[in-house]
């Protein structure tokens, strides 16, 4: 579904991307580990468009999507969550999922009829926030959520799109154990619908959930497969794995 | 906000029922404040489309204005006068010129932004004072006005009055529609969160446009309607001076709200007047309240009347 080859970037002197490739086939959860500074965010960055890559292809279903914009990936059924989260404080949660559903129905150039009241949107938002367990907070506006519920808002705001591949970095970042294990069970679910590249820290998720697993250090994958073997891989053990198990 | 939706609608039955109460009390002077009121008015809720919903901060709004009363005038002189005509003219040029300024100009944003478009409309304004066949720096008198289907009803008095009052309903209405609409929808998002609206699919510089040249448009019909009004035209329509002011409307009224660009217009151009008859040194007293009004009603003079919930638009 989502193929990367010889993707790299630099930022002067520092190579933060150094010839990366890595596929994604259907139904697939790939992810990606590494220490901070190994470049897993600027990866996200540069297969969502948000940062243009030196050198390197992305291609999504087969076709090359290299030289189209942010918003013209994710038309082309690239979704993505942020790290840091992302979302439009001053609307309600069901509007932040509705407008992204939006994007994907089309007639964003109509001046007229109120959108809120737009109910195939509306519909469709609250099925997405049902899913990932806000359906009580729709109402609410995005601005008041907790951390928590802002990660799975940030969630349902990439599903409501539809998309074909999902990235997500850092999914868990900052949740406690009772809802890391939430969403774990969640994109666990997800999993047999989108093919996702995850960035993770949480390694609970990474084992439970990754079909194949890539180590990055210092802008290279230094050793990819089935997370079995990466775990006993002895390069990813000294450069990442080891510091922990 | 049912609340909005009454003071808005009283705003109009007053300045409906008001033209039937001022033979009372000297009409001509009364009904000129207003009409200048609602003029400003007009042009300020324009500016609250791309200001307030989409959060950019334009400097050279007044140009537009000035585009638009220009486009008239020169039409009038050619010896078009009908006001249906001259509108479609005024709205085709200043479209124009909108889409061109404002693709450079939204290649920017933030102050640069404010920068650029004070520098288009900068030139804009010494485009006008360079027009000597239209008076240059001294102005245009018109010795010929528009006419609607061949009357003079749209020239003076009452007529004038309630034309620009249908066409600030319609405007006020309008821009009112269209922040709720899917496009305004968008517009906001772009506002609150730039980069997400573009990770969702959006190509947000496109829909910031099309809100930057709708603004130009109804700044310009503001514009012509000015020009029939004051019988004149000048550069001084469009001066970056003029800019502020509108400025100063939309954020005194109420940023993004349904009333404030048309209460803050109204606020403007009553206190100037109120202020400037009763003390020669009106702005001492003028500027403070400004500085009042701006630290402590941070919501607008529409917060002020119909308080929001918290953050809430």
């Amino acid at each position: 579904m989502l193929e990367i080859r010889h993707l790299s970037k630099s930022f002067g002197a520092l190579r933060v991307s150094d010839d990366i490739s890595l596929a994604l086939g259907p139904n697939e959860c790939h992810a990606i580990i590494g220490p901070n500074g190994a470049g897993k965010t600027t990866l996200i960055h540069q297969i969502s468009g948000v940062l243009r890559s030196d050198a390197g292809e992305v291609r999504l279903g087969g076709r090359d999507v290299t030289g189209l914009t942010v918003w013209q990936r994710v038309q082309a059924g690239l979704g993505r969550t942020f790290q840091i989260t992302s979302i439009l404080p001053s609307f309600s949660v069901l509007e932040n999922v509705a407008i992204a559903a939006q994007a994907k129905a089309g007639g964003s150039m109509r001046f007229f009829a109120p959108a809120a009241r737009d109910a195939a949107l509306n519909d469709a938002a609250a099925a997405v926030l049902t899913r990932v367990g806000l359906a009580d907070r729709m109402e609410a506006r995005a601005a008041d959520l907790s951390h928590g519920e802002l990660r799975l808002l940030e969630l349902a705001i990439a599903l409501a799109a539809r998309p074909k591949v999902l990235l997500l970095d850092e999914p868990m970042a900052g949740l406690g154990r009772t809802e890391s294990a939430a969403l774990i069970d969640l994109l666990a679910e997800l999993r047999a619908e989108v093919p996702m590249l995850l960035v993770e820290h949480d390694m609970d998720a990474v084992f439970r959930l990754a079909d194949r697993l890539s180590v990055l250090v210092d802008g290279r994958i230094i050793a990819s497969g089935p997370p079995a073997e990466v775990r006993d891989d002895p390069g990813a053990r000294a450069a990442y794995l080891g510091a922990e198990a | 906000m049912a609340r909005d939706r009454m003071i808005g609608a009283a705003i109009f039955a007053t300045l409906l029922a008001l033209p039937l109460l001022l033979p009372l009390v000297g009409a001509d002077y009364l009904m000129g404040l207003l009409i200048k009121a609602m003029l400003l008015a007009i042009a300020a809720i324009s500016l609250d489309l791309i200001i307030g919903q989409g959060g950019m901060v334009s400097l050279g709004h007044a140009a537009f204005i000035g585009v638009g009363a220009y486009t008239a005038a020169i039409a009038l002189e050619s010896g078009i006068e009908e006001i249906l005509i001259l509108l479609a003219l005024t709205l085709a040029v200043t479209a124009l010129v909108a889409l061109i300024t404002g693709a450079l100009a939204l290649r920017t944003s933030g102050v640069y932004f404010l920068m650029i478009t004070l520098a288009f409309g900068q030139m804009i304004y010494f485009t006008f004072t360079s027009l000597a066949a239209y008076g240059g720096d001294d102005g245009l008198t018109l010795w010929s006005l528009a006419t609607l289907f061949g009357s003079d009803v749209v020239q003076n008095g009452e007529g004038l009055y309630f034309f620009v009052l249908a066409t600030l309903l319609a405007t006020w209405a309008g821009v009112h529609r269209i922040g709720l609409s899917r496009f305004g929808r968008v517009l906001r998002a772009a506002r609150d969160n730039p980069q997400r609206a573009e990770v969702m699919g959006y190509p947000i510089t496109r829909y910031r446009l099309v809100a930057y040249v709708i603004a130009a448009c109804i700044a310009g019909v503001s514009g012509l309607l000015m020009m029939q009004y004051a019988e004149f035209v000048s550069p001084a329509i469009a001066t970056w001076q003029r800019s502020g002011d509108l400025i100063v409307a939309v954020v005194l009224g109420g940023l993004g709200t349904r009333n404030g660009a048309l209460l803050g217009a109204f606020f403007i151009v009553l206190m100037e007047e109120i202020l400037s008859s009763l003390l020669h040194e009106w702005r001492l007293i003028y500027g403070p309240l400004l500085v009042i009004l701006v630290l402590y009603a941070k919501g607008g003079l529409a917060d002020l009347m119909a308080p929001r919930a918290k953050g809430a638009g």
